[in-house]
C-alpha cells in the first residue's frame, strides 16, 4: 500500500489512454492510404517474380521447346506431362506440353532446368478462373501465353541474366 | 377524411401502421449507410481505403451485402432447435425496433407518448439478451454456446451501471419521458445546459456501457474471433445473420439516440437564439456514432476477467455513489441546482 501508484490511477480513471490514442487514431484518418487501389494500381515487380507459365518461341516463330523432358523431371509436384515425337523435318519437338495449374507450387525449378529458356514463369499473376478444367495448362495455351507475354518476359529474363 | 384516421379503428391502425414504416424505413436506409461510414472510418484510422467499388465511393456497398445475405443459403446445423433457432435472430432485431417506439426525434415527434419512456427502453433493450442466448443455444455447437453466456453476463452486469447513470438522469430531470428530459435541459445557455456538464462522469460511463450492451468493441467478447470464432453467430448464414447483424447496428443507434437525448439535449440547438429542430438531434446521433466508431479503431479487445472487473468493481460503485450524490445536489440545490432542474421549472 505504500507504494500506490497515483500518478498511474490518475491516467486510468481519466481515461488517458484512450484520448491519446483517438488523437492518433484522428491523425491517421487523414494520412496518405498505404493500401493500393488494386485493379486500378499495381505494386512493382521483381524481374525473378513467379507467375503463370508460358513457352516462349524464337525471334522467327521456331517453338524453343526441345522435348528433353528436364523440366517434366525436376517438378516436384509432377505438375507437367511432355510426350514428344520427331518432327516431319527431323528435328525432336513436344506433341503434348500439359501443365497441371492446380499441382503447380511455383517454384522455378522448370525454369531453371531448361537449357533454351523455352518454359518461363512470367510476370502474370491474374489467372484465376471459374472452372478447374481451365486451370490444365496444354500446349497452345502455353504457347500463347508466351506470344502475349514475350516483351516482357523477355525484358525479365535479361535484367535478371548478370545474377544467375 | 381526417375523422377516418382519427376516429375510426381501421383509420387509427392505419395511420399507427404509416407512422410506423415513417420511423423503420428511413432508419433501415440510414443504417446501410452508417455501417458504410462504420467501415470507412476503421479503414480510414488504419490507412486501408475501405469499401470504394460497389457505386459512387462504395456508397451502395451495404445494399450489395445485403443482396448478398439474403441469396445465400440457410445452413441449419445438425441437430438444431429449428424454430428457436430462427427465432433467436427475429428476437434480436425486434427488439432493438420496438424500442424506437419512444425515442423523440423533435418536440413531439414519437409513436408512443408514454410517461415511462426511460424504463421502456431499458426494459427492451434487457430483452435483447435472450435473442442471443436463444441463438447460442438452439445451434446445438460449444462456441456459439460458450459466446452466447459471455454475451449474457456481460450484458446483464453493464444493465446494471445504465441503470443507475439513468436513475441520475430521472432524478435531475424529474421525468422518465424523453420530451420531459430534453424540456429539463432547456435552460438558456444553449449547450451548457445540458445535462453533459453536470453529469460529465456518468457521460463516459454511460458510453462506455453502451459499448458493452451492444457487444462492440473493445467488448466484443462474445464474438472474439481468436477464442469463439464468431460468438453465437457461428452457425448463422444468410438471411437470419442478416437480421442479428442488423439488430446489433440498430441496438447501437439507438444508444448514439439515448445519449444525446439524455446528456445533449435532444434537439435543443447547441447556440442559443438558433431554432431547435431534427437537424440537431440527427448531427448529435451522427457525432456519437462517429466516436463508437473511433473507439472500435483505437481499441484492442479486453478480457474478460478485466471487463467483469470494470462492471462490477468500478463502474457500479461509480455510478451508484453518483446516484447518491445528484440525490443530495437535488434536494439541496447545490452548484446553483444544476442537478436539479425541475426545480428551477424546467
Amino acid at each position: 500500500m505504500a507504494d500506490f501508484d497515483y500518478g498511474r490511477a490518475a491516467k486510468y480513471f481519466l481515461l488517458a489512454d484512450f484520448v491519446k490514442g483517438f488523437g492518433l487514431g484522428l491523425r491517421y484518418m487523414f494520412a496518405p492510404k498505404v493500401t493500393l487501389n488494386y485493379p486500378h494500381e499495381k505494386g512493382p515487380l521483381s524481374p525473378r517474380f513467379r507467375g503463370e507459365h508460358a513457352l516462349r518461341r524464337y525471334p522467327n516463330g521456331e517453338e524453343r521447346c526441345i522435348a528433353c523432358k528436364l523440366c517434366e523431371a525436376v517438378c516436384p509436384a509432377q505438375a507437367i506431362t511432355i510426350d514428344a515425337e520427331p518432327r516431319d523435318d527431323g528435328s525432336r519437338r513436344t506433341t503434348r506440353y500439359d501443365i497441371d495449374m492446380t499441382k503447380c507450387i511455383y517454384c522455378g525449378f522448370c525454369q531453371e532446368a531448361c537449357p533454351v529458356d523455352a518454359i518461363v514463369e512470367g510476370p502474370n499473376f491474374e489467372f484465376a478462373t471459374e472452372t478447374r478444367e481451365e486451370l490444365f495448362y496444354d500446349k497452345d495455351k502455353l504457347l500463347e501465353n508466351g506470344d502475349r507475354w514475350e516483351a516482357q518476359i523477355a525484358r525479365n529474363l535479361e535484367i535478371d541474366a548478370p545474377y544467375r | 377524411m381526417y375523422d377516418f384516421f382519427t376516429t375510426t379503428t381501421l383509420g387509427m391502425g392505419l395511420t399507427i401502421v404509416g407512422q410506423i414504416f415513417l420511423l423503420v424505413i428511413p432508419l433501415l436506409l440510414a443504417l446501410a449507410f452508417l455501417m458504410y461510414a462504420d467501415r470507412k472510418i476503421w479503414a480510414a484510422v488504419m490507412m486501408r481505403r475501405g469499401p470504394n467499388v460497389v457505386g459512387v465511393f462504395g456508397l451502395l456497398q451495404s445494399f450489395a451485402d445485403f443482396l448478398k445475405y439474403i441469396v445465400k443459403e440457410v445452413v441449419f446445423p445438425a441437430g438444431a432447435d429449428k424454430v428457436v433457432f430462427l427465432m433467436a435472430p427475429m428476437v434480436t432485431l425486434v427488439m432493438s425496433l420496438i424500442a424506437w417506439a419512444v425515442i423523440p426525434f423533435n418536440e413531439g415527434w414519437v409513436l408512443s407518448e408514454i410517461n415511462v419512456a426511460i424504463l421502456y427502453v431499458f426494459a427492451v433493450s434487457s430483452l435483447e439478451v435472450y435473442g442471443v442466448i436463444m441463438g447460442g443455444w438452439a445451434s446445438n455447437s460449444k462456441y456459439p454456446f460458450l459466446g452466447s453466456l459471455r454475451s449474457a453476463a456481460q450484458m446483464i452486469s453493464y444493465e446494471v451501471s445504465i441503470g443507475l447513470i439513468i436513475i441520475g438522469i430521472i432524478i435531475s430531470s424529474g421525468s422518465m419521458n424523453f420530451g420531459g428530459i430534453v424540456a429539463s435541459q432547456d435552460g438558456g445557455y444553449g449547450m451548457f445546459s445540458w445535462y453533459w456538464l453536470p453529469h460529465f462522469p456518468m457521460l463516459i460511463l454511460f458510453f462506455i456501457s453502451a459499448l458493452a450492451e451492444t457487444n462492440r468493441p473493445p467488448f466484443d467478447l462474445p464474438e472474439a474471433e481468436s477464442e469463439l470464432v464468431a460468438g453465437y453467430q457461428v452457425e448463422y448464414s444468410s438471411t437470419p445473420f442478416l437480421l442479428f447483424m442488423i439488430g446489433e447496428l440498430v441496438a447501437v443507434v439507438l444508444m448514439c439516440a439515448l445519449i444525446s437525448l439524455m446528456f445533449f439535449g435532444g434537439w435543443l440547438s447547441p447556440i442559443p437564439g438558433l431554432p431547435d429542430g431534427i437537424f440537431w438531434m440527427v448531427s448529435k446521433m451522427l457525432i456519437v456514432f462517429f466516436f463508437f466508431s473511433m473507439v472500435k479503431a483505437i481499441t484492442p479487445r479486453y478480457r474478460y476477467d478485466q471487463l467483469m472487473r470494470i462492471g462490477w468493481k468500478i463502474f457500479l460503485p461509480m455510478s451508484l455513489a453518483w446516484v447518491v450524490f445528484v440525490a443530495f445536489a437535488a434536494k439541496f440545490d447545490w452548484f446553483w441546482g444544476a442537478y436539479a432542474r425541475w426545480g428551477m421549472g424546467g
